[in-house]
């Protein structure tokens, strides 16, 4: 009962069940006032952008790829286009249906692991997903037999499911033969009704995800013809559409002292990327069985609330099986074949990629001599974008909270932040090194 | 007998590593039966500070750190290091060479504490480690063929051959028949050559082979191959920074 009177602390030090490492401080008064709430961001940074200074552009994705284990696939996508774009690489169809194939890929993986044993421990009232073993054995082996196939996916497109060694500048090394194209696309449509049982299950414990909403802008990829997630303009929902290459217009990435991330906002004061940001900015344009399954679960567009990002990845995974069955008809009816990577003539010039990995927009910009060799690179990856937002979104709810006991206020935030799908080690690849004082030059 | 208790932790990395260990899948549950995971922040809310092996991810990259994993190694009776990060230092290591990458000169301000001082290194170079499995990322069959000898008191067998000779075996074409340069000769074997068959050449991720040769390799690379110093060079400061090849 002196929970409400009693002062609060709440010091989550190491989020768990996300990628990287986060913390969590809330201290709220005896008079119920909150003091303090903090979402910080203590990792390690990894310097990739400097790393990649003066390597040659055959091996600059392999290298990017390492900034993330989860996103590997998002990032070597991100790298190549900006990659092709600055040395004026032009990739065949066969290449973009396959990197289209590698991405949903990709997403899949990455959303089944979130929902199913990340997110989902939280909604069953568990630590994590290996008591489930026992209590909920038949929707676990389901989730896993998923996840499986969304690494065997992508395993059969790009080679490798994590860092893999396919995709390079110009198309890809080695592509699936007809047969493994058959096969996955039976797989994957077969999976479709797992997946249905998957969105009942989540469906199930809707009622749980608690109840808050704070209006914020939404960025992403957006395409008249397609739910986009290779190609398209940068949209968001209270600004006009604009071209990858002006990315550092919307980002307007800015430092604060409690993160080695870097944060950004564009017109409102923090935006949000990702699967529901995705969602509310294209929901049309999804496939028919991903628009039941949001039906299903109580997700309509436009919705505010952020612990329903994770419902909306559900959503994605749908789509993306959907979309996948689509490619891979259109694949299997043209035929596949073995395709040299489009030739690279070396010339100075810039590029920047963008893409939509699982956590949201990422940017990969270049700038090349005419050696091919990298002088200058920024990457902006989609944690960091959400990083502001997700302060403001502890901001908003802590005082909704305040008089719940300490636990429950920890659960809470936890939750909202793992919402998120935050994928720390990703975002502090880097410090800004302008910022920093620090100039680049080219020597040679 | 009492299950051994295992953690994971994690340095400068990707956390590729653990996630080759998620993806085991099905697989995972059987190792779960025998034994009890105590600390995996990756993917569970509970941890403890008792453990009988510890699993480390990444790199070492800052003084702190050190202190974090003698910390681990005291209290581990096992310590194992997972993936290139850890066991060879891997790309991370890129970064102690940045002095003197020709492309870029720095000019510091006041503010550049950031400035890499302190050079990535593996695991070993800071604590003794028991195993290292390597991989970037890990292979999963060979991570679950480890651990099963380590559970068993078995000594856990790694190749001490180079990628070449997995490469033939899967009747790949040579990269320098195909005027690339490949690492496959002097790197450890054991992920069955996997990016040369699926297309790649080899970047060493796996660490230098036992006596590997490396006049030999430089030999191969600049002499017979036609790659330049400076493209050797890249090749060998990609992965295996931290060992002697790239000087
Ligand atoms: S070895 Fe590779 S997969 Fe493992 S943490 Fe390092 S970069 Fe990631
Ligand atoms: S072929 Fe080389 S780079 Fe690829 S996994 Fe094997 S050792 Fe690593």
């Amino acid at each position: 009962m002196s929970e409400t009177t009693a002062a609060k602390k709440i010091d989550v030090h190491y989020l768990t069940r996300v990628e990287g490492h986060g913390n969590i401080v809330v201290e709220i008064d005896p008079a119920g006032v909150v003091q303090t709430c903090r979402w910080e961001v203590p990792e390690a940074p990894r310097f990739f952008e400097a790393m990649i200074l003066g390597k040659r552009f055959d091996v600059i994705h392999q290298i990017t790829s390492r900034i993330c284990g989860i996103c590997s696939i998002g990032h070597q996508l991100a790298s190549l286009q900006a990659t092709e774009e600055a040395l004026g690489i032009r990739i065949s169809r066969q290449t973009t249906l396959l990197r289209k194939l590698a991405i949903h890929g990709e997403n899949l993986q990455s959303h089944y692991l979130h929902v199913g044993y990340l997110a989902l421990p939280d909604y069953l009232g568990v630590g994590s997903v290996i008591p489930l073993a026992s209590t909920h054995k038949k929707e676990l082996t389901t989730l896993i037999g998923l996840r499986r196939l969304s690494n065997e996916f992508s395993q059969a497109i790009c080679g490798r499911t994590t860092h893999p060694q396919r995709l390079c500048p110009g198309g890809f090394h080695k592509v699936p033969t007809l047969d493994e194209l058959k096969a996955l696309r039976k797989r994957l449509n077969d999976s479709l009704k797992a997946l249905d049982a998957v969105v009942d299950l989540v469906a199930s414990v809707a009622g749980a995800i608690p109840d808050f909403t704070r209006e914020t802008e939404y960025v992403g990829l957006v395409h008249p013809g397609e739910y986009p997630l290779l190609w398209g303009q940068v949209g968001t929902s209270q600004d006009q559409s604009r071209p990858a290459s002006e990315y550092l217009n919307l980002t307007n990435e800015y430092l604060v002292p409690q993160s080695t991330a870097k944060w950004s906002r564009n017109q409102a004061k923090s935006y949000m990327v990702g699967a529901l940001a995705r969602f509310n900015l294209n929901h049309g344009l999804l496939h028919p069985g991903a628009k039941k399954a949001a039906d299903k679960l109580g997700l309509k567009a436009p919705c505010h609330n952020p612990y329903f990002i994770t419902v909306a990845q559900l959503v994605e995974c749908v789509h993306s099986t959907e979309d996948s069955v689509r490619i891979l008809d259109e694949l299997i009816k043209t035929g596949v074949r073995p395709e040299a990577p489009a030739p690279v003539r070396l010339q100075a010039g810039k590029g920047v990629g963008a893409v939509e990995v699982p956590r949201g927009i990422l940017f990969h910009s270049y700038e090349y001599d005419d050696q091919g060799r990298i002088c200058h690179a920024d990457c902006v990856i989609p944690t960091n974008q959400n990083h502001a937002n997700i302060q403001y979104d502890m901001a908003a709810i802590t005082p909704l909270i305040k008089d719940e006991p300490a636990e429950s206020i920890e659960l809470k935030l936890s939750m909202l932040v793992r919402a998120y799908d935050p994928c720390i080690s990703c975002s502090t690849h880097c410090l800004d090194l302008a910022d920093r004082g620090v100039v680049w030059r080219k020597v040679d | 007998m009492a299950k051994p208790k295992i953690a994971f932790f994690d340095f400068a990395g990707c956390e590729g590593d653990q996630l080759q260990v998620a993806n085991l899948e099905e697989k995972l549950l059987d190792v779960l039966a025998h034994v009890d995971v105590v600390n995996f922040r990756e993917v569970m809310t509970e941890r403890s500070d008792d453990y009988d092996i510890a699993f480390v991810e990444g790199s070492i990259t800052r003084p702190e750190d050190e202190k974090r994993i003698k910390d681990i190694r005291a209290k581990a009776k096992l310590l194992v290091a997972l993936g290139a990060c850890a066991t060879i230092g891997g790309i991370n290591c890129i970064k102690n060479f940045m002095e003197d990458a020709q492309c870029r000169e720095a000019v510091y301000g006041d503010k550049a504490r950031w400035y890499p001082t302190y050079a990535a290194r593996p695991v070993r170079a800071v604590v003794p480690v028991d195993l290292e499995i390597h991989g970037c990322p890990i292979d999963r069959a060979e991570f679950l063929r480890m651990v099963k000898e380590l559970l068993s008191g078995k000594a856990p067998w790694l190749p001490d051959y180079p990628v070449c000779m997995e490469c033939k075996q899967a009747g790949n074409i040579c990269n320098y028949e195909r005027g690339r340069a490949c690492l496959g000769i002097i790197t450890r074997a054991g992920c069955k050559a996997a990016c040369v068959t699926e297309g790649a050449v080899c970047w060493g991720c796996r660490g230098l082979a036992p006596g590997a040769n490396l006049d030999a390799a430089r030999y191969v690379m600049e002499d017979l191959g036609g790659f330049s110093r400076r493209e050797a060079q890249d090749l060998l400061r990609l992965f295996l920074g931290f060992s002697s090849a790239p000087l």
